[in-house]
């Protein structure tokens, strides 16, 4: 049984979070899909709030901090990521989008991205497409068709099993899908891996 | 080994006061700590060259001239030389004349530079950083080892017949480092031609340090220049000292929290156990930095930045006796006592002449200017 990582990042604010549970959910949903395959998932799961000082911090000074780091590696290298930010005045949070301004360009090339969102009211739920989605888009990852808006209704007693629930498990397949069909991660870039070597630099084969 | 001091030129309120230097104050400063690294027993001063505020070396070789004309021994060098904006032929003609005047006290680090409009406003692209990188010191090098050249590039106007004057002190070049925080292609540059390799060692962790001079060690064995051990290595480091370490804390707290660069975000505590930064007492420099040795090696040059961030003359000149007499002595002896035989010294132009054979004169004099017979004709 191959065993795949899953990444998920909430953004999150408040204990208990909405944001967080929707999170959990997703990944649940995510994990039944990849067992169905005969895939294991070791999920890792990341809250922003706890890293928030040293996501400043690494704004500011041009590195992370050793738990920082990691927590980007973890990121970086999973095999998928599933992205979750409260919407905040029309848009992904602060401290979502400043967690993922510290992702190098190029760290999440082609990697499948679920991405979703809780806010206030349902009539946030565009933020999705219009904010959240051409930031992965600019990654490069290939963010899923389906995303995932959860207003407070959805969470009403009366509603959990509908529409919201559905939604969550087609999300969740349409990650494990796209898990699955890729080889493994093999981890995070080196940024300090020397991929060329110096006739090539100056242009001119030694003869 | 050599040691020694590098600023980075910065003209910075001083948090404690709110008193902002003038430029005119801050050169006389840069030239007072060069001067003073001399009198303590310093090695080396190296400056930076910037062509932005709040940055005032613009003009390195006018700088590092008077003070080579003010010293007796000090090496001379940059940290760094912008191998990306300058032209490569000015650099070579600058450095030179600056050879000559200084006896030969001179070595220059190349850098990139690292602010995105510098690069336009010398006409370049920053996205061609290390291609720019990579071909001017290609040309500059040839510049200082052929008497007439004729070059092409991507960056720069052709040359045809073009000699660089004047030509080398004894006819051989200054010797050349090359620096990068991060970029593994520059590890490769140096370790290709065979020079030294300087991390700056400063507001990152040594983590990043490690990767960079270990590339450069086993890249500098892979081009046969020796093992990697033998390779030429230079660091870089920030210190603050006093008698008491709670004093010396006390003391550069604020310069810290206001600094330029890591100011209003980690704590000088985080950041002093994240990056080789050290506040404390001489034992606890000295103590910190002969770690260094553990984890890149045997080296061959560490600079200490201990002027920027808007401290005051009269600290900064505090912090050279503080090196002179406390700490470098006893680093200089443990690193010694420590580095095996085989391990060289950073080259100086003394070496580098001994090693060329001896002093040759390398004038090209014109064969007859009333002709226009040129030097090409001469050197052939």
């Amino acid at each position: 049984m191959t065993s795949r990582t899953l990444a998920v990042v909430s953004a999150g604010l408040s204990q208990p979070s909405s944001t967080r549970l929707l999170a959990d959910q997703l990944a649940a949903a995510t994990r039944d899909e990849l067992a169905g395959r005969g895939e294991a998932v070791d999920t890792r799961l990341v809250d922003l709030r706890e890293h928030a000082h040293d996501v400043v911090n690494h704004l500011l000074t041009g590195f992370p901090s050793e738990s920082l780091r990691a927590v980007l590696d973890t990121v970086t290298g999973a095999d998928g990521l599933i992205a979750v930010t409260p919407i905040f005045n029309a848009s992904y949070n602060g401290l979502f989008k400043s967690f993922f301004d510290l992702v190098e360009a190029d760290a999440l090339t082609d990697r499948p991205v679920l991405i979703a969102a809780t806010g206030g009211t349902a009539r946030h739920s565009l933020a999705l497409e219009h904010a959240v989605r051409p930031l992965f888009t600019y990654l490069h990852a290939v963010v899923l068709p389906t995303s995932v808006f959860a207003a407070p209704e959805d969470w009403a007693s009366g509603t959990a099993d509908g529409a919201l629930r559905a939604r969550i498990e087609r999300a969740g397949a349409e990650l494990a899908e796209q898990m699955h069909r890729r080889p493994l991660s093999t981890g995070p870039a080196d940024p300090f891996a020397l991929t060329t070597d110096f006739a090539d630099l100056l242009g001119r084969r030694e003869p | 080994m050599q040691f020694g001091v590098f600023t980075v030129g910065d003209v910075t309120v001083d948090p404690t006061n709110g008193r902002e230097p003038t430029e005119h104050e801050r050169i006389k400063a840069m030239v007072a700590i060069a001067l003073k690294a001399e009198e303590v027993g310093l090695d080396v001063f190296a400056t930076g060259e910037h062509h932005n505020p709040p940055f005032v070396p613009s003009s390195p070789t006018t700088l590092l001239g008077y003070i080579a004309a003010r010293t007796e021994r000090l090496l001379l060098s940059t940290s760094t030389t912008l191998i990306t904006t300058n032209d490569p032929v000015k650099i070579a003609e600058d450095y030179a004349m600056l050879q000559h005047l200084a006896g030969g006290r001179i070595d220059l680090m190349m850098g990139r530079g690292n602010t995105g409009p510098v690069y336009p406003w010398f006409g370049q692209d920053i996205r061609n950083g290390i291609p720019l990188a990579i071909e001017n010191y290609d040309l500059l090098r040839r510049l200082w080892r052929e008497d007439v050249v004729d070059w092409k590039g991507r960056f720069r106007t052709p040359l045809q017949s073009f000699t660089s004057t004047p030509r080398p002190l004894d006819g051989v070049p200054p010797f050349v480092w090359h620096g990068s925080i991060r970029s593994p292609e520059i590890a490769e540059q140096a370790a290709y031609y065979g020079d030294g390799f300087f991390h700056n060692h400063i507001f990152w962790p040594k983590e990043h340090t490690q990767r960079m001079v270990g590339l450069y060690r086993q890249r500098f064995e892979h081009y046969g220049h020796g093992s990697a051990d033998q390779a030429i290595v230079g660091l870089g480091g920030q210190v603050f000292m006093r008698k008491n370490s709670q004093d010396a804390v006390r003391e550069f707290r604020p310069y810290f929290d206001n600094a330029p660069v890591y100011g209003h975000g980690p704590s000088l505590e985080e950041f002093t156990r994240e990056t080789p930064l050290t506040v404390g007492s001489p034992q606890q420099v000295i103590d910190r930095t002969l770690t260094f040795r553990d984890y890149v090696g045997d080296y061959q040059r560490q600079l200490f930045l201990i002027d920027h961030a808007g401290l005051p003359l009269k600290t900064v000149l505090e912090q050279l006796d503080i090196l002179g007499e406390e700490v470098v002595p006893v680093l200089r002896k443990e690193f010694d006592s420590l580095r095996p035989a085989h391990v060289p010294e950073a080259p100086t132009h003394a070496s580098l002449v001994a090693a060329a054979g001896g002093a040759k004169d390398a004038t090209i004099h014109a064969v007859d200017d009333v002709t226009g017979k040129a030097p090409e004709a001469a050197a052939r």
